[in-house]
């Protein structure tokens, strides 16, 4: 049987850049989820996400999946860089854009 | 409140801050009144240098793990060494507002 752990390093390891948020990318739930959408929309990259309010299994799995204990988490070619906070210091910095395009190129 | 006071007590153990602002912004969100749900905290520590800012952001989340847990429902970090702090003259970016989606 699929466990929960299966189903979201599929989601995550299956696309370039992934997000798990409260809500929808057109309607997100949650402002530090909204924060994170803003900042992947600002480089015109596509990416999934996956709403963890229509799913206490990931919800609560995806915080032990990346030993992380908060929603959003943002993933890129599988690895977990972070939440909303780290997002922002690292659009400000430069350096997501970097991973983003390395991302949106492989 | 006591879960302040707690995050405060265990940060300053943890890392021996130069500057720590423990922020309760339970209020902008959709919770009751006098909640200690959401909270901002801003540390200034030489325990940070050398160490980058994904795994500090994991240190300060592991010093709160049983309040996270518990009681704390949004916790944003804002982890610096001194000198990081000094650069950006104390500037600390706002957190977003709330969009209504939890009542947790």
């Amino acid at each position: 049987m699929e466990t929960t752990e299966d189903r979201i390093k599929a989601m995550v390891e299956g696309n370039k850049i992934f997000l798990f948020m409260k809500g929808s990318k057109l309607f997100p739930q949650c402002g530090f989820s909204n924060t994170a959408v803003q900042i992947l929309n600002s480089y015109n990259v596509e990416y999934e996400t996956f709403d963890v309010l229509a799913d206490n299994a990931v919800r609560d799995g995806v915080k032990t999946y990346s030993n992380w204990p908060t929603i959003p988490q943002c993933y890129i070619e599988g690895e977990f860089v972070g939440g909303c906070d780290l997002l922002i210091e690292m659009y400000q910095s430069g350096e997501l854009s970097e991973m983003v395009e390395k991302a949106a190129a492989s | 409140g006591p879960v302040a006071a707690s995050i405060t007590a265990k940060l300053e153990a943890a890392f021996k801050p130069d500057v720590l602002d423990v922020v309760n912004e339970s209020a902008s969100h959709n919770v009751p009144r006098g909640s200690e749900s959401h909270f901002k905290v801003v540390l200034v520590a030489h325990a940070f240098a050398s160490v980058p800012l994904l795994e500090r952001h994991r240190l300060v989340n592991e010093a709160l793990a049983d309040e996270l847990k518990g009681p704390v429902h949004a916790l944003s970090i804002v982890a610096k060494t001194p000198a990081q702090w000094a650069k950006a003259s104390g500037a600390v970016p706002p957190s977003p507002p709330c969009l209504g989606g939890s009542k947790a």
